[in-house]
């Protein structure tokens, strides 16, 4: 039954990835249309992002993380290396929550 | 190669490797917290490799050990179902080509992939990070559940390591390049808040692609640009 439930998340997983990829080159989108995809794709990464950073389980994540987040995007909007950013993140939500924050 | 082709590549190298830790610590994470839900290990480690989405791989999880196979199945696919999109914005610049570079690189599809290839600036770039940041990935969080698997309650909460605030942070660094238009940024800000507002009353995964909706914000007027008091 485990096995069964893993094989059809495994293989509905894939079919929403291999859709997509089929679906582009098969649609006679317009143009206006296709050139908007790259924003589509980065709304949803922007939409994922911030429900990382703020929420978990569907209530608020707590104050290091979005802590850590902000710290990180501060950084990046300030065009410092894509490493720093997310070490500086992970270390600031580190350093809170060794701090007792949650 | 030129010489500029060769340190882009070298800097998008240690910016995959980067994020390629986290997710191996995170896969360490994974493999010890779905063996401890009493799945047999070789199907969690046929999971990372199968499935090869970790948010909802932790989901099902957690529901299949709340005795609910169903749920899981049907909660997992819900959050997967932005792949779709994914796809869809990708598929020209990155996966065209043969059949099996369909195919394989479908399987390659996650967050990370499809930010770094986004953040590239022309097609060809797009498609080496594209290929590079999935297949490291791929082997980082394989190889990190094979190890949690292994190590069992001995491994650490990732959370220790602040890795939660890491991907979110990352996601935004890549996405920025994309964002530099006023109308972008206002079409990512819109959905993002949406996504954010609706995540307590939606299931997981549908915040996420209630956040097209902000789409609907280029339809929008842009506000009329102000004169400067002189």
């Amino acid at each position: 039954m485990l096995i069964v439930a893993v094989l059809l998340l495994a293989a509905g997983t894939y079919g929403f990835r291999l859709a997509g990829v089929l679906l582009a080159g098969r649609l006679a989108l317009p143009d206006r249309v296709r050139r908007m995809l790259p924003l589509v794709a980065a709304t949803l990464l922007a939409a994922l992002a911030a429900t990382a950073a703020l929420t978990e389980g569907g209530g608020f994540a707590g104050v290091a993380r979005p802590a850590g987040v902000l710290v990180g995007v501060v950084l990046a909007w300030r065009r410092a290396p894509f490493i720093v950013v997310v070490v500086a993140a992970a270390a600031t939500a580190a350093a809170l929550r060794l701090a007792g924050l949650p | 190669m030129g010489t500029s082709e060769r340190t882009s590549t070298s800097r998008l190298a240690r910016d995959v490797a980067a994020i390629a830790v986290a997710i191996t610590a995170v896969g360490v994470s994974f493999g010890a917290i779905a063996t401890a839900a009493g799945l047999p290990a070789w199907l969690v480690c046929a999971m990372s490799v199968l499935v090869f989405a970790g948010g909802s791989q932790f989901m099902a999880v957690g529901l299949i050990a709340a005795g609910n196979p169903v749920a899981a199945v049907l909660a997992g696919l819900l959050l997967n179902a932005r792949h779709l999109p994914f796809g869809l914005a990708i598929a020209g610049p990155v996966l065209g080509g043969g059949r099996w570079t369909t195919l394989v690189g479908s399987h390659l599809m996650i967050d990370e992939s499809v930010a770094f290839a986004l953040a590239q600036p022309d097609a060809s770039a797009r498609r080496r990070a594209y290929w590079l940041a999935g297949g490291t990935l791929f082997v980082g969080w394989n190889a990190g559940t094979l190890l949690g698997v292994a190590l069992g309650g001995a491994a650490g909460d990732p959370g220790v390591l602040g890795l939660d605030a890491a991907f979110p942070a990352g996601l935004v660094a890549l996405l920025l390049p994309s964002l530099r238009g006023v109308e972008a940024r206002r079409v990512a800000l819109a959905g993002a808040a949406l996504a954010v507002l609706t995540t307590p009353l939606l299931p997981a995964g549908l915040p996420v692609l209630l956040a097209l909706a902000g789409l609907a914000a280029l339809a929008l007027p842009l506000p009329p640009r102000r004169e400067a008091p002189c």
